[in-house]
């Protein structure tokens, strides 16, 4: 299965699926769409003059930072938007205008014509309805047909969207689903009047990579099986890459460049374009050595040939491969100081709540963080990652085993006692998403002073010198310290939450996927920012993602983690360049890369690697 | 979690933009507190200055002009002084040519003199309210936060507390405390003061038993708050849990309990009103503006001024006890804004871009 587009011959030339995607008729044609919002007195514009038109079966990719009103202008399709909106243009749904319509004849036109699969299937489902519930409401709203007859068709729907137990997930509720089946079921409610139009709005920003991949798998399959035109946005290139026949890019409100899938990755035209494309973060791109060939390390580790690459080929790949290995084996030898953080066969629980018992989420961890060392924890969510970083800084107890925290155990310290107010003292933890967990009526000034101040380390005058000093540091403006954190971008939550995290000079800090809720853009430079910091500071560091490619900037070594036990741990070459274990195998293939060629390559890899773990 | 809306991001560009346009010019801006930016944007607060004002006045007028604590006032009368009908008692003032006269707000059948009537009611009604207000506000905050924060049994334990104090009939409290506080056979200290502070205590009273719907509000944001990340970022930085409670959760909980505390004083009034009309709370010939209003109901028709001036006074000091409210919930929530479509100006500069763009002020 290389190539699933279309059953057309195989291509020769470069111009692969985005010059053959079929010319259906045209489902969505949108002219001088232009929204604007309103704030404080003024109209300001969220989305400026925009030409674009979609076709059946084919995918349009709307690619963009946040509030570059990619979302805006989608949501305005089908007029979703608040009140204080107003939007302009010309939205012809196949040849019938949808501005400007009664709202009773747009509500005809949500769900049986257009529907949309949005980025938070948690908030998108109704919790206290089961899904089935929800399917069959879509159905029965848009079709004259029985409650049976409903339910068939929506079994059937879940059916196609590949869950597992489709009479099972009917009857649940959406917290009894996991994230990535949650996104499955809302894909099926949508899909279930067979739409001319799905918007599919960030549909795997809330996903592990894994997950995203099996998603994208599932839309692309979908894609080719029924004949819909599909909006899809993104702020992902590697999302894109693997979906897209034509991509439009938008920033500031405008499309900056459009054009096949093809043009856009192999030859950007657009400056804008071409750092989108770097920001993603490649696996392999790692700091100081040079790239890793994580497709030939995986086809080595796994024995498997790839029907797109030249064996010869793949045989130099790996040869590279193995030599960077051993360069890195005896670098690994040296000998190191005393450690930061010791994890020795260490469980953690999350403990009884009312009548629901204890919850063993890690067991079994050790792990070692030498002074100056950048250590990344991966896994899928629920692997039990965070949960080791919030009981490195003592938000969770320890139930067996011993931790060590810069020089003292902590795994008999009392909640909130003198020993673990002792250790904070040199811990610092960014946290994941920068807008909990920045107090929203504290001044973000006296958010970075507070460790300080109550640390006593500094107080008055000097404590202010102190927070200019950590503003300059994560290069943010000095007269910020007044704002409050809803007047701050995300990007800057989170340069505000490294500081805070900073103020103390800790030994050792914990960041808890600290960049998994900002855009590649902004991540790219919070990262670029982290690392120098590190640098320049020299702390220890857990790191905690989902996030391969992110933990290959930054890690010296990596930990692999699944259902609470760490699988694999080693240097990053070790994992990234001779991955033993097929969860961290099936980890490596899942992430995407923002090239369709290569990405192929790897799709392909993935299957095999899929098809030999059922087995 | 969630992500920000377009109209969240679109706020803090423009937030953004605003301040570094207007910060471009000066110097470097020092760091100010929580409570120094609370304070500033408080009194950057049209409605809340006029209520501050509005309620100030009142205030100066009640307690000045008749006297209060034995001090005398100035005007000269009190509310018992009878003197002889001026006017078959119809108010002697005027707007033009303006006039005081000898009895401004008029006279009751009896002849007493209504502005001081009404002022000494004043004092008396702002004296429960402000009782009220603050009692019930501080134990229902603290009350309502150790249980939300601390769970367990503290929860246990003070909730189930709240829930006996709000199954007891309130009028049946109100009359033992009413019967204690009248026997005038026993000499002791409680009823000296009682019978010439009547009104204190009963402020008091009330104050102790109308925190209990407070508390459970405030516990309820509290269980909330509580689970947010930056509570967790407090404690990593060393805050105790007083702290986090009164500095880093309070303040995002505010909201709830400035509007519950505006209410209930609001309440308080029509609550004394209603236990004076009992004959529990104040009683004559000490008077209240509540109990002034309900005596002189029967009266409208004949002598409606009797009715106009206290309740004209009543109104004032709700609405400007509200619009400080008001005010200070605006200056503790930073992200209060308001937008009309049909006056919005156009503008071309797209929402994501930051950079201060030198154009003309602001509503031109």
């Amino acid at each position: 299965m290389t190539d699933n587009a279309s059953p057309e011959p195989e291509p020769t030339h470069l111009e692969t699926e985005s010059d053959r995607s079929p010319r259906g008729a045209m489902v969505l044609e949108v002219r001088d769409l232009s929204v604007d919002f309103g704030v404080d007195k003024k109209w300001v514009p969220a989305a400026i003059g925009l030409n674009y038109e979609v076709r059946a079966g084919e995918v349009l990719a709307i690619v963009g930072e946040s509030g570059s009103g990619k979302s805006a202008s989608s949501m305005a399709l089908l007029g979703l938007l608040p009140s204080n909106s107003r939007v302009r243009g010309s939205v012809k749904l196949s040849g019938k205008e949808l501005l400007g319509e009664k709202s009773g004849n747009i509500r005809e036109v949500r769900g049986k014509d257009v529907a949309v699969i949005f980025q938070e299937p948690m908030t998108a489902l109704n919790p206290v309805y089961t899904v089935g519930a929800q399917i069959v409401e879509t159905l029965r709203l848009h079709n004259s047909i029985s409650p049976d007859e409903a339910k068939q068709r929506a079994v059937r729907m879940l059916e196609l969207v590949e869950l597992p137990d489709p009479e099972k997930a009917f009857k649940s509720y959406p917290h009894q689903l996991s994230g990535g089946q949650r996104q499955r079921a809302m894909i099926a409610q949508s899909l279930s009047c067979d739409p001319k139009l799905l918007i599919a709005d960030e549909p795997t920003t809330a996903l592990d990579v894994t997950v995203q991949a099996e998603i994208l798998d599932l839309m692309r399959n979908l894609r080719n099986k029924l004949d819909s035109a599909i909006v899809l946005i993104t702020h992902d290139m590697g999302v894109v890459a693997d979906l897209a026949d034509r991509i439009a890019v938008m920033r500031k409100g405008v499309i900056v460049e459009s054009g096949t899938a093809q043009q856009i990755f192999s030859n950007p035209q657009h400056e804008y374009t071409q750092a989108l494309l770097a920001a993603v973060p490649h696996l392999g791109q790692g700091a100081d050595s040079a790239d890793v060939d994580v497709t030939a390390a995986l086809a080595a580790a796994t024995n498997s040939e790839l029907e797109s690459v030249e064996h010869d080929e793949l045989v130099r790949r790996e040869r590279e491969n193995r030599l960077a290995l051993q360069a890195a084996a005896e670098e690994a030898a040296k000998p190191q100081a005393n450690p930061v953080l010791e994890l020795v066969d260490v469980a953690i629980e999350y403990p009884k709540q009312g009548r629901v018992p204890a919850f063993r989420a890690v067991e079994g961890a050790n792990l070692v963080i030498y002074p100056g060392q950048v250590v990344g924890l991966v896994g899928e969510s629920g692997s039990g990652k965070t949960t080791i970083g919030r009981a490195a800084v003592g938000l969770l107890p320890v139930a067996a085993g011993s931790m060590r925290v810069v020089g003292q155990d902590i795994s008999g310290a009392k909640r909130n006692g003198k020993q673990l107010h002792e250790v904070r003292r040199d811990i610092g933890m960014v946290f994941q998403d920068p807008s909990s967990s920045l107090n929203p009526r504290l001044p973000i000034g006296e958010s970075i002073g507070e460790p300080m101040y109550l640390a006593g380390v500094a107080k008055g005058v000097n404590l202010q010198k102190r927070i200019e000093t950590l503003l300059d540091q994560v290069e943010l403006p000095r007269d910020y310290r007044n704002r409050y954190p809803h007047e701050l971008s995300g990007g800057q939550k989170q340069r505000v939450g490294i500081a805070r995290a900073l103020s103390l000079q800790p030994k050792l800090m914990v960041a808890d996927e600290p960049t998994s809720a900002l855009d590649v853009s902004v991540q790219a430079k919070v990262l670029e920012l982290f690392q120098n910091l590190q640098k320049e500071l020299g702390f220890a560091c857990l790191f905690v993602t989902h996030d391969l490619a992110v933990v290959d900037v930054l890690a010296d070594r990596i930990c692999v983690m699944q259902r609470g036990r760490i699988v694999e741990q080693g240097t990053r070459e070790q994992i990234l360049r001779n991955p033993q274990e097929p969860y961290t195998q099936r980890l490596l293939a899942a992430v995407p890369l923002p090239d369709p060629e290569k990405q192929r390559e790897r799709r392909e890899l993935r299957a095999q690697l899929m098809a030999a773990g059922i087995e | 979690m969630s992500q920000p809306t377009q109209e969240d991001e679109l706020l803090a560009q423009q937030a953004l933009s605003e301040a570094a346009a207007t910060q471009a010019g000066s110097e470097v801006t020092s760091g100010l507190s929580q409570g120094q930016i609370v304070r500033k944007r408080f009194f950057g607060h049209t409605g809340a200055l006029i209520g501050l004002a509005v309620f100030a006045l009142i205030f100066l007028l009640a307690f000045t002009s008749v006297g209060a604590f034995g001090i005398p006032g100035w005007w000269k009368y009190n509310h018992v002084d009878v003197s002889p009908l001026v006017n078959d008692g119809a108010p002697t003032s005027s707007l033009w040519p303006i006039a005081w006269g000898e009895h401004p707000f008029g006279q009751d059948r009896i002849g007493r003199d209504l502005f001081a009537m009404t002022m000494r009611g004043a004092q008396q009604s702002i004296t429960v309210m402000v009782l009220i207000g603050a009692i019930a506000g501080a134990i229902g905050a603290i009350v309502g936060g150790l249980a939300g924060y601390f769970r367990g049994w503290v929860e246990a334990v003070l909730m189930r507390l709240t829930d006996v104090i709000i199954i007891i009939p309130l009028l049946l409290l109100a009359a033992v405390v009413g019967q204690i506080a009248n026997r005038r056979d026993e000499g002791s200290w409680l009823n000296g003061f009682a019978a010439n502070n009547g009104v204190v205590i009963l402020g008091v009273f009330l104050g102790f038993v109308s925190w209990v719907g407070l508390a459970r509000l405030v516990r309820g944001e509290f269980l909330t708050l509580r689970e947010r990340e930056f509570v967790d970022a407090a404690r990593i930085s060393g805050a105790s849990n007083a702290r986090i409670i009164f500095k880093h959760i309070l303040p995002n909980a505010v909201g709830v309990l400035i509007v519950n505390v505006t209410l209930t004083m609001s309440a308080a009034i029509l609550l004394e009103t209603a236990l004076s009309y009992l004959g529990l709370g104040v009683k004559a010939p000490d008077t209240s503006l509540g109990l002034l209003v309900a005596q002189n109901q029967e009266a409208f028709a004949t002598r409606p001024w009797l009715f106009w001036f206290p309740g004209l006074f009543i109104i004032l000091i709700c609405l400007s006890i509200n619009f400080i409210g008001d005010g200070l919930r605006d200056a503790f929530d930073p992200r209060q804004k308001k937008f009309k479509a049909k006056t919005a100006v156009e503008t071309t500069r797209h929402s994501s871009t930051t950079a201060p763009v030198a154009d003309a002020p602001k509503g031109s």
